[in-house]
């Protein structure tokens, strides 16, 4: 079936079979931060935002998004880099793969909640796992980020 | 892996009704969480996101949730705290993570009456019905006993009353489901305790508002508590007696109620 679909800012039109994933779907068009993880909604690998709201790509079908606007990593550039930054000051990255889902999941916090507390931003994150770091120095990076750029609009 | 072979955005409730009867294999699509990790085909899935199925409103005497609310609305929802203190945030917010409460739908939640439904216990101890298209409005203490029967789940309609509430849950990790779920409300006339994750269906105990120790242990012994592989009877019988106290506690305090 045929769906129209803005992705990051770009209208996409393509047919596709019902049971397509968003996740397939948005590699299929290049947005390749766009992971493949859990594939059980556990692990926020594969975030993305839906009309502005972080959703996961592996449990949603793309027929479902026609007509609505998705933005991946790709669409938001220079928030992304600004906040990696933040990430390499605290070496808060080993193997990276869970990054690009953390990135979505911390710029949509970053527009959702005003200064965000500690336990507030573990909540948030709560859907983000990640298996090298512990988690500390990504808190610490998010933290830091926050406080200098918590004002500005993602 | 799940195959769904046509997909129909429904224009009424009419139209989802009749194609859902036509096969006992169509579906309806709630948030899709549970669905997708399912080992089948579907000839025909079909959506109600165009029904408007997704509010929150507040009537004079009830509370109507659309069954297409995210999870995610629940929990933030200003209508919902003010009316019933923080018992339906309280039940949400420990679901996996935002993402996935931005997508799962009440109507997916309540409908299948899963036993590790952590919102099928909160609103069990609330004045809760659920609005079925062809069965119509049913209690949802009832509905939790009722077998399976293919029907759409439109919206759920809450009672105002003057309530306290608390939640409580034992998990084996954050995000995990819930090993016990524990509900209880005070009213004007009684307390209603409620127990999910037995692993079973949630339940609905009554107590009166001055209730003793021999009141609690006869109501208690009508719950069913079970194993699985995330506790044993023993454990949740534990868990169940530990939160009463702290659900009674909490309700003399006052601090998280409304």
């Amino acid at each position: 079936m045929q769906i129209t679909m803005m992705i990051n800012g770009r209208r996409v039109i393509d047919d596709i079979k019902p049971d397509m994933l968003l996740l397939d779907f948005l590699r299929a068009h290049g947005c390749y931060s766009v992971k493949r993880g859990c594939e059980t909604s556990n692990c926020g690998l594969c975030t993305v935002w839906l009309d502005g709201k972080p959703i996961l790509s592996c449990s949603m079908l793309a027929v479902r998004c026609d007509g609505h606007a998705v933005t991946t990593l790709e669409g938001v550039e220079q928030e992304a880099h600004e906040f990696a930054d933040y990430m390499a000051k605290q070496g808060a990255e080993q193997c990276g793969f869970c990054s690009p889902g953390l990135i979505m999941n911390v710029l949509a916090m970053k527009k959702e909640l005003q200064q965000p507390t500690r336990e507030e931003i573990n909540h948030y994150l709560a859907g983000n796992l990640c298996r090298c770091t512990g988690y500390m120095g990504q808190l610490r990076a998010i933290e830091a980020y926050l406080q200098e750029k918590g004002g500005e609009q993602a | 892996m799940l195959h769904i072979q046509q997909y129909v955005k429904a224009s009424s409730l009419d139209e989802a009704y009749t194609l859902l009867m036509k096969n006992r294999n169509h579906q309806i699509l709630g948030g899709m969480q549970w669905l997708k990790m399912q080992d089948r085909v579907v000839p025909m899935a079909i959506d109600l996101q165009a029904l408007h199925l997704d509010e929150i409103k507040e009537q004079d005497d009830y509370i109507e949730i659309g069954a297409m609310c995210t999870l995610r609305q629940l929990e933030t929802s200003p209508i919902l705290l003010k009316t019933f203190g923080t018992l339906i945030q309280d039940s949400i917010k420990d679901i996996v993570g935002v993402q996935f409460r931005n997508t799962a739908t009440l109507g997916g939640s309540l409908y299948s009456r899963f036993g590790f439904s952590d919102i099928l216990t909160a609103f069990m101890v609330l004045d809760t019905s659920v609005v079925l298209y062809h069965q119509g409005e049913i209690k949802l203490s009832d509905y939790c006993k009722m077998p399976y029967e293919r029907d759409i789940l439109t919206h759920i309609r809450i009672r105002k009353e003057n309530i306290l509430t608390k939640f409580l849950c034992m998990r084996k990790s954050a995000t995990d489901l819930s090993v016990l779920n524990f509900a209880i409300a005070k009213t004007e006339t009684n307390y209603r305790i409620a127990i999910g994750a037995r692993p079973k269906r949630a339940e609905l105990v009554v107590l009166p508002v001055s209730y003793d120790d021999k009141q609690i242990e006869e109501a208690l012994s009508h719950i069913t508590l079970q194993d699985n592989m995330r506790g044993s009877k023993e454990y949740r019988k534990a868990l169940v007696y530990a939160f009463v106290q702290k659900g009674y506690i909490a309700l003399q305090e006052e601090t998280t109620c409304r």
